[in-house]
């Protein structure tokens, strides 16, 4: 039951990351690109979430909240850089 | 003694424990020790940080707002899943300018912050003199009843917790 | 482990799952950056946060005792989400990225 429903979630995920995929390459402005990225994380948090499950591990908890943590700041590093041109002012 | 020069921001504090002690995933002495030693020592390195927060009046109301913005996500995702997957071409987006009645830089980031999650809203701008908070909504039929909406639901609840 | 607990998990995790796609394919779809702007901050973060309920479930089935970690993610994506859609829009409006056609109300200068 619990690892029918993991390989359909892995799917349902996987597609999601093909779409953000998607608008990545296809733009057509910078903020979508970042928006596309920023997605790109969030989707890939659930996707290690659930291969923790699947392993039955827990060490990926770090990963999962790393990339959350570096994910953020690097959405908001850019979308500051798109807004002054500048990072650190 | 809450609010003095050895605990600043006790809130903070009880927020950096509990954080610590997740962190750690389990509840032994020394991790409770270690955790409460971080607790204190953070805020007070990082005081000059922490601009004017303001303080809780009212926890209880504070409580039932929580309560309120969860389940809003909930149906809120789900009016949102049905718009993104009917026709796009019926959708009526717009930009909303909202007068705020609130005063203080914190209490207006929550408000906008929850305008963020819930029904086909996000936030998008907030006005120099902090008066006017801009609003895109992905569907809307009256911009004045959503606003109306706003401010009973969620602004008149985060008056009474914040004082202003 | 308990039948009741594996289902929970499994329903966990599809409904996350099913949110996890619909915002992505909001992102793929919808017309204009503002517009898109609504998938990802919504149903993307709540479909996280349904996986990770999952992931709590089962862990703490596993174990027998109570593990609440994954609650920092969520909480931490929750608390994220609406400041950087909040950035991004900024962003956009101060690049004059065009609405599109039918959209009432103006985007302030940046």
């Amino acid at each position: 039951m619990l690892n029918t429903a993991l390989t359909i979630a892995f799917f349902l995920v996987g597609i999601a990351l093909l779409l953000n995929l998607y608008r990545l390459a296809r733009g057509p402005s910078l903020p979508d690109r970042v928006l596309a990225l920023d997605t790109m994380y969030i989707n890939s948090i659930s996707l290690i979430v659930l291969f923790g499950i699947r392993t039955q591990s827990n060490l990926y908890f770090e990963a999962a909240l790393l990339i959350a943590l570096i994910g953020f700041v690097s959405t908001v590093a850019v979308t500051k850089f798109l807004l002054r041109g500048d990072i650190i002012e | 003694m809450l609010g003095s020069r050895w605990l600043p921001y006790p809130g903070m504090s009880l927020l950096l424990w509990a954080v610590w002690l997740l962190l750690v995933n389990k509840i032994t002495l020394d991790h409770v020790l270690l955790g409460a030693l971080l607790a204190w020592l953070m805020p007070q390195v990082t005081r000059l940080f922490w601009p004017a927060v303001p303080r809780l009046r009212r926890f209880d109301r504070l409580l039932a707002f929580l309560g309120v913005v969860h389940w809003d996500i909930l149906v809120a995702n789900v009016t949102v899943a049905r718009l993104i997957l009917g026709p796009p071409s019926k959708l009526r987006p717009a930009f909303v300018e909202m007068p705020l009645d609130l005063d203080n830089d914190f209490a207006i980031t929550v408000l906008a912050n929850t305008i963020s999650l819930t029904p086909g809203t996000v936030s998008a701008d907030v006005s120099e003199d902090r008066k006017t908070l801009l609003v895109h909504v992905l569907d809307v039929d009256d911009a004045q009843a959503l606003i109306r909406h706003i401010k009973y639901r969620y602004e008149r609840p985060l008056r009474e917790v914040f004082p202003c | 482990m308990e039948p009741w607990v594996e289902w929970t998990v499994s329903i966990a995790i599809l409904v996350g799952a099913v949110f996890v796609l619909v915002g992505s394919i909001g992102l793929a779809r919808l017309q204009d950056f503002y517009m898109r702007l609504h998938g990802p901050t919504k149903a993307t973060t709540l479909g996280a946060g349904g996986t990770i309920l999952g992931s709590l479930i089962f862990f703490s089935a596993q174990r027998g005792a109570l593990s609440l970690q994954e609650v920092l993610i969520t909480l931490f994506l929750f608390i994220t989400a609406p400041v950087s859609a909040h950035m991004l829009a900024k962003a956009a409006m101060h690049l004059k990225i065009g609405r599109r056609s039918g959209t009432r109300g103006e985007p302030w200068d940046q």
